[in-house]
């Protein structure tokens, strides 16, 4: 980002997460009330000393029309707020209070997003999303594209199999260490990850997302505003984001050249890196981005587990986010990226670089 | 740099229609229907509340803020975004806070006569109200602050539903002051 454009300094100051297999009788609201006010507590702030609220939420995944309205029951927006909703993911809600931030009105932000895939048909939800002409009434599963973006990757040899394997174990691993993964192991074995039966060829079980439910909450603050609420706040050095078309067949789907671009320009590669949290539906799909945002061996790669760890439609991307900003204010890392995606074959991306003082 | 507002060459040629659907109708419309399906868990709360009406009962949510009562209990209070755990129970009597004659019939529910009157009901005890049908009266003798009362379905027809309600009649009690009725109350205290 141009230094003389004069952008405010914005900082991640606390973050909240929560993800489960279900959360069964949990409503959103209850579970979105109990994130907010931890994320608002361990920052003391009050709802009243939020300038502005922005959320990330899907209808179509809620079942229900305004389902967003819903849950601002567990914000606290009396007497009435300043506040936005995207139909995306939390890192794009996120992305829009960073806007706000930069006009200079308010200089404190509450970015909240959410999902109950385990209420519906997640598969169904994301065919919606297609082309509504030419793809939406084949009904294609998001993994039965993610699998054939996989297939083209392996045929060109830009991938393997054992490559993939490797993913899913680092993955695994990872996610020993997070209360929130759903699928993780301390003594995975890539002879038993390749021995897997195939879901979706080429892809087999590890290989895919493990779908859950849950939320983030997040508090994003301006210049000595951040400094006052943490000790070490995650400042935000860089933020893009970027869209390939929405015609799978005009794409080069072994890229994601969205991904580069928005790296590039949120300064992702203009130092080194500590951790990157990247998301992708797919084994196959962490690897087009570690190659697209030039990841190497110094950088900790998804030290959460990632999305096959736990993957919670409309939430994932602000997870990413929190769990770099988590380990930057914590003093474990430095310098980081994190990566949103939305839309089917990592069509929209976004890179958010963040940087400890 | 090409001009924006003109299309690509490749479009500015005439488009040629392959010989063998020459003659057909072109298309002017597609239809995708779309079918989502889900599983709709209530939460405590709401199971609580659901099934308290097969009891003949109505039951809120307090605030551990400021004491506020909410029905239809959510477990959350909406002002503060804090978390309930303590249910009240209500009367099923209250007031009219505000009411809607409507000339437009419900499908599915041939068994409303046209015009009915729909309010929000505001039960004594509670500081909000829920919506509910005004009948057993002229339509015109309808007001705000109007005393009135549940007419619950038969025992034996009593379900975990909201429906065990068929409608709200007037008390005959005397009127709320219009000043006093509904929301208009939120400044006094609910005592």
């Amino acid at each position: 980002m141009n230094e003389s454009h004069n952008f405010r300094d914005v900082a991640v100051v606390s973050v909240a997460s929560h993800q489960t297999k279900t959360l069964s009788e949990v409503n959103e609201v209850q579970l979105m009330a109990d994130l907010i006010s931890k994320c608002r507590n361990s920052a003391g702030v009050t709802q009243e000393e939020i300038g502005f609220t922005c959320s990330g939420s899907s209808d179509f995944l809620a079942g229900q029309a305004f389902s967003f309205v819903h849950t601002l029951d567990s914000v606290g927006a009396f007497p009435p707020i300043s506040e936005s909703h995207v139909e995306m993911d939390g890192a794009f809600a996120l992305y829009e209070a960073w806007v706000k931030l930069q006009i200079g009105e308010v200089d404190t932000a509450l970015v909240y997003s959410y999902g109950k895939p385990s209420a519906g048909s997640i598969i169904d939800v994301l065919a919606t999303q297609l082309d509504p002409y030419y793809v939406s009434p084949l009904w294609p599963d998001c993994f039965s594209l993610a699998a054939l973006q996989a297939r083209l990757l392996l045929d060109k040899g830009l991938i393997s199999l054992e490559k993939m394997a490797e993913i899913s174990k680092r993955s695994q691993k990872n996610g020993f260490d997070n209360p929130n993964a759903v699928r993780s192991s301390k003594d995975v074995s890539i002879e038993n990850l390749m021995n897997e039966p195939t879901i979706v060829d080429p892809l087999r079980v590890s290989d895919i997302s493990e779908i859950t439910d849950g939320g983030c909450a997040v508090i994003l603050a301006t210049g000595d505003k951040a400094k006052s609420l943490c000790e070490r706040p995650a400042w935000i050095k860089g933020i893009d984001h970027r869209v390939d078309s929405h015609t799978l067949g005009v794409r080069d789907l072994t890229r994601s050249s969205s991904a580069f671009l928005a790296a590039e320009k949120a300064g992702g590669n203009i130092d080194r890196l500590d951790v990157a949290e990247i998301h992708g539906m797919t084994s196959a799909q962490e690897l087009i981005l570690e190659k697209e945002f030039c990841l190497t061996e110094e950088t900790q790669i998804n030290p959460s587990g990632g999305c096959l760890a736990s993957d919670t439609m409309m939430a994932s991307g602000l997870i990413r986010i929190s769990e770099v900003a988590r380990r930057i204010i914590s003093g474990q890392a430095d310098r980081g990226l994190a990566h949103a995606t939305s839309g089917p074959c990592l069509q929209q991306n976004l890179v958010c670089v963040l940087e400890g003082e | 740099m090409t001009d924006p507002n003109s299309p690509p060459a490749s479009l500015s040629e005439d488009v040629k229609i392959p010989e063998s659907i020459s003659g057909l109708e072109p298309v002017r419309s597609v239809r995708s229907p779309i079918k989502l399906v889900y599983d709709f868990v209530p939460s405590p709360p709401v199971q609580e509340y659901l099934r308290s009406y097969s009891k003949k009962k109505i039951l809120g949510h307090r605030s551990p803020v400021d004491g506020a009562v909410f029905v239809p209990p959510r477990g959350v209070d909406p002002r503060h975004g804090v978390l309930i755990e303590e249910s009240v129970e209500l009367s099923d009597r209250g007031h009219v806070g505000n009411f809607c004659v409507t000339h437009l019939p419900i499908p599915g529910r041939d068994d409303l006569d046209i015009p009915y009157v729909s309010a929000w009901i505001h039960l004594d005890g509670a500081n909000v109200g829920f919506l509910g049908l005004v009948a057993g009266c002229e339509n015109d003798e309808v007001h705000i602050g109007m005393r009135v009362q549940a007419v619950w379905k038969k025992e034996e027809e009593l379900g975990n539903t909201a429906e065990n309600i068929l409608y709200w009649k007037p008390t005959g009690e005397p009127s709320v002051p219009v000043e006093k009725a509904g929301n208009r109350a939120w400044d006094q205290p609910n005592e």
